[in-house]
């Protein structure tokens, strides 16, 4: 691993008891979800990684503890390095601080999050839907949301489907 | 036959009042300056020097609906798009035509879930579908003379 | 199904100033469907006259699902539906989707097909160049640029209907390379293409780079620093227009751009003169590129040979048993790659693109996220218009080259 990143890394350990994973080369921190504030504080002015790339949510839905993993990818310019970073949340009514008052690119993603997770965010200065409509009932993103799939119309289901149909006012 | 020929060389030409409207109509259908995703840019690249969609009459697109009439709907309608589309075909003045280009427009396409409507014509009365993911420019063109076929053979009363 | 609703200033409060409250600026919607806006995008404008003073944007108008939708398909099924997200950077999305199942499935990548997909990504890049500028100068005007741009772009749609059939949407790389060789005619159609693009690059730059009122609406206007590009995370052309040389093809590089000579192009300014000048000299340096991947294309399979993710070829179905069973297995279950998670990024033509993957071990994957440049440059629209007339927004949005299918995904 390079020196720099391993010195990141531990010192994170150190300080917040984060765990590490490591696959095919990519470093993630596990941390619990009240420390992520201050760790990405750290992490930005301590260790130069100025860029937050990306916020999104895994959901493993039938597992209710955690429920969520949000993760925050990071990348020094600087050092050339990426670090990745998951917050566990449970399931029934997740809510975590929100880092725009640190990275401010974090606005619209963690706007996305809630919308298609329902992940709410503490401090966020706009917090509303975003891909969705506004008045949109559910989390689409969640495992325990339909696809909203339409059944294939074949010569044998053609009436029933034709039936079931919007078909436009004039 | 002689009545004809003895008005041609006076320069009167007779024919029923219908053709004559519906041959107007086809030579110049303005569409509305509507496209959603990827089938935009084949439209786009048909409108362009290759293929050039304005010697069929399709010389401007109006940016406003009201002055057009012709709505092409090119790319997937998602949910909460379906309502503007929905206020933008109702402020079209009749006479008026859509043109869905594509699969997403036509059936939903490939992409059947919660999000996209599965067909334009849940919302709206569309006249030609034209298939392809995205379609050439030349089925496209295709299309447009299929329409103009189709409205060639309109009566007045269907929009009086 | 949604319905439009009338909304009354009190829910926008936060957003917008004081002014709008008591009725002395303006609240104008430049609605979805509108000549100058690059798709379905919204802006929530508060004009003071003509003056922007604030501008909100609002997406989701092509909200496609996709993410769900893959988690739904197998690996190689769901490949198509990522054409489609940037549909002006098709390739460069299955580029990504493919890099990140290669990274966790460890799949090797033969050289031809590296080198071919250097190729295949850098005409791309050239496609969505010219498209930007025939769309970015009609909105300032210039219509000849758009007519020559398109003339341009179906020389590129025809080489990528020689390649894969399809003119846009391809879905020609696949997860170990390439789904099947270029046939012979390629060389010579992409040789005749290198031959004729720099004087029309050339021409381009000719007909707009003295044109005073061109001149007079890009330069100064749109400005962003550098320590706001990076405060928002911004990425491509506009980082670049800004005085920060970072190219991810350079930093980071993937699929052998190591070994290709090119410059990374830098311009000072930050405002839409910039950003014209930068992506011009990209166009540029990609044709270098294409023609040095040209020059070194090796022979070789264009495909990885691991049968557990690549089918068979056809010949070899008859003769051997294991070949059959692959072929059945990867056709009814899909391969089913390591449990774990990568992020992988690549350069598309608007900046960073990456692909968070996150597989359970399954033959579906379990979450797919696609980090997209556009959403991420839009976030800083209001930052660059604020006290701008709206032909300066026009202009602003086509040089920031948003397209909404990856905005929204």
């Amino acid at each position: 691993m390079n020196e720099y990143l391993n010195q990141a890394i531990s010192a994170m350990e150190l300080r917040f008891s984060t765990r590490l994973e490591q696959f095919r080369g990519e470093f993630s921190l596990i941390v619990k979800p009240e420390f992520i504030l201050s760790l990405l504080s750290a992490v930005r002015d301590e260790f130069q990684f100025e860029l937050l790339m990306d916020v999104t949510a895994v959901d493993y839905f039938p597992q209710e503890k955690p429920r969520f993993h949000v993760v925050y990818q990071l990348y020094s310019m600087e050092h050339n390095l990426r670090l990745h970073v998951r917050a566990l949340l449970d399931g029934n009514a997740p809510a975590i601080d929100s880092v725009e008052t640190i990275y401010p690119s974090a606005n619209w993603k963690e706007r996305e999050v809630y919308d298609l997770f329902g992940i709410s965010f503490n401090g966020h200065s706009d917090l509303r839907r975003i891909e969705m409509p506004a008045d949109w009932v559910g989390h689409p993103l969640r495992k325990d949301y339909p696809l909203g799939y339409e059944e294939v119309q074949f010569t044998f289901n053609f009436d029933e489907i034709m039936k079931n149909k919007p078909q436009p006012k004039d | 036959m002689g009545v004809e020929q003895k008005t041609g060389n006076l320069g009167i030409v007779t024919a029923k009042l219908e053709q004559v409207v519906n041959w107007s109509r086809t030579g110049s259908m303005w569409p509305i300056l509507f496209g959603l995703a990827c089938c935009a840019i084949e439209m786009m690249g048909a409108q362009a020097a290759n293929n050039d969609m304005s010697r069929f009459g399709m010389e401007l697109n109006r940016a406003s609906p009201r002055q057009s009439d012709l709505m092409f709907v090119a790319g997937r309608v998602s949910r909460k798009m379906a309502p503007v589309v929905r206020r933008l075909y109702d402020q079209m003045p009749a006479p008026k035509w859509v043109i869905a280009i594509g699969d997403c427009a036509s059936c939903g396409g490939v992409f059947n879930n919660y999000a996209i409507l599965q067909g334009v014509d849940e919302i709206i009365p569309v006249d030609i579908y034209i298939a392809g993911c995205p379609p050439r420019p030349e089925a496209i063109i295709h299309g447009v003379l299929t329409l103009h076929d189709k409205v060639r053979q309109e009566r007045l009363k269907d929009w009086a | 199904m949604a319905d439009i609703r009338e909304v009354s200033v009190d829910e926008l409060r936060h957003l917008v100033s004081e002014r709008a409250l008591t009725g002395e600026t303006m609240l104008l919607n430049m609605g979805p469907q509108h000549p100058s806006t690059h798709g379905v995008l919204r802006l929530l404008l508060e004009l003071d006259g003509e003056i922007v003073v604030n501008c909100i944007p609002d997406i989701g108008f092509l909200h496609t699902g996709i993410e769900k939708t893959i988690e739904s398909k197998t690996y190689e099924k769901s490949e198509v539906l990522t054409d489609r997200q940037d549909y002006m950077n098709p390739l460069g999305n299955n580029l990504v989707y493919c890099l990140a199942v290669e990274k966790i499935a460890e799949l090797d990548v033969p050289e031809r097909a590296q080198v071919l997909r250097v190729i295949l990504a850098e005409l791309t890049r050239i496609n969505s160049h010219l498209l930007w500028l025939g769309t970015s100068g009609l909105d300032l005007g210039a219509m000849s640029t758009f007519l020559y741009a398109m003339r341009e772009r179906e020389i590129i749609l025809d080489i990528f209907e020689l390649v894969s059939g399809q003119r846009m949407m391809t879905t020609y790389i696949r997860p170990g390379g390439l789904w099947r060789d270029v046939p012979e005619e390629f060389e010579k159609a992409v040789r005749d293409f290198l031959a004729i693009m720099p004087r029309r690059i050339q021409e381009y730059d000719d007909l707009l780079r003295f044109n005073e009122i061109f001149l007079d609406r890009t330069q100064g206007i749109g400005v962003i620093s550098a320590a706001d590009c990076l405060a928002y995370g911004l990425s491509g052309p506009v980082i670049r227009a800004s005085g920060i040389a970072h190219d991810l093809r350079k930093k980071q590089p993937y699929s052998g751009y190591e070994q290709y000579d090119f410059d990374v192009a830098v311009q000072e300014g930050g405002d839409v003169y910039a950003r014209y000048r930068v992506r011009l000299i990209e166009m540029t340096q990609s044709l270098r590129i294409i023609e040095q991947a040209m020059n070194r294309l090796p022979k070789g399979p264009v495909r990885s040979n691991n049968r557990k993710f690549v089918p068979p070829p056809r010949a070899e179905i008859g003769v051997s048993m294991e070949a059959l069973i692959h072929h059945f297995k990867l056709w009814t279950e899909g391969f089913k790659p390591p449990a774990g998670h990568v992020y992988v990024v690549t350069e598309s033509p608007r900046g960073e693109l990456g692909c968070y993957m996150e597989s359970d071990g399954s033959s579906k994957p379990y979450r797919v996220h696609m980090v997209t440049p556009s959403f991420v440059n839009l976030q800083a629209l209001p930052l660059m218009a604020r006290g701008l007339y709206i032909a300066d927004l026009v202009a602003i949005i086509g040089s920031i080259d948003i397209v909404l299918g990856d905005a929204d995904r």
